[in-house]
């Protein structure tokens, strides 16, 4: 169960448009739909479905207030891919490879 | 109404008694909560403490205890920096879906732009991810406490 939810969640995230809708949902929690159309390039119908994706991975949640849908950032799954993913594998050296990528790169400027 | 600041959702593979008991059993909270010990005797209207190393780091009052289904509290900071902050209010939901269950857990009544607000963004995702862990392997996440644990927990 853990590595099927896993595999949404990745699906979820393969995909520029969907990201950006958690960074909006990131800079302003509890949105409803029309809020979050606001000022995208995409259609409503676009941005339905992309939302379905996202709560099916879990990485959006609903929440009712009345007659609106507002929708919330859940970053709860992201937590488990850092864990199996990135601290498994150590991350002091992901952070020494960081730092070293900053490093060359300012040095380019 | 307002709406609430953050809701945060996960589903875990355990029963309603065993998630009621990790998160209202200071046994349980210090071993997937940054350390922190919870107690209280979980009677609406009555007091409860998170200690770590025997300090308290949070305190609040119980307003709703539905034993497997629901537990409201009362969330006060006690660091410096948060203290004019106002008292915000968590409530957790235990549904059961099948053979997993689904815990909603509601934040709200946060200052704008406060420090707690902040501070519970950061923390709730991954207390959460480590509580799932913690019930379904036996083994919590090693993650670091955020700095307002460590910083609270010096000053109370």
């Amino acid at each position: 169960m853990l590595c099927m939810d896993l595999d949404e969640v990745f699906k979820a995230l393969a995909d520029a448009s969907r990201r950006s809708l958690l960074d909006r949902l990131h800079a302003s929690n509890g949105q409803t739909l029309n809020e979050l159309c606001g000022g995208l390039a995409m259609t409503r119908q676009a941005v339905t479905k992309h939302l379905a994706i996202l709560e099916a991975a879990n990485l959006v949640t609903t929440f009712r207030k009345g007659r609106e849908k507002l929708h919330y950032l859940n970053p709860v799954p992201i937590h488990q891919i850092g864990e199996r993913w990135i601290r498994k594998f150590e991350r002091g050296k992901l952070t020494a490879l960081s730092e070293l990528k900053r490093q060359l790169e300012k040095r380019d400027e | 109404m307002s709406k609430p600041e953050f809701v945060y959702v996960t589903y875990i593979e355990t029963t309603p008694e065993k998630l009621w008991e990790a998160l209202t059993v200071g046994d349980f909270t210090e071993r997937y909560w940054f350390g922190l010990r919870i107690s209280s005797d979980w009677e609406a209207g009555s007091p409860y403490i998170f200690t770590r190393h025997g300090a308290i780091s949070l305190e609040g009052n119980v307003l709703v205890s539905e034993p497997c289904t629901r537990l409201v509290y009362t969330w006060i900071p006690l660091s410096p920096e948060t203290k004019h902050e106002r008292i915000s209010r968590v409530t957790f939901d235990l549904e059961p879906r099948g053979k997993v269950i689904k815990l909603i857990v509601t934040h709200d009544h946060l200052d704008e732009g406060g420090e707690t607000r902040r501070d519970i963004s950061d923390g709730w995702p991954m207390v959460l991810a480590s509580l799932k862990s913690f019930l379904e392997t036996g083994h919590a996440l090693e993650i670091d406490p955020p700095c307002a644990v460590t910083r609270e927990a010096a000053y109370a």
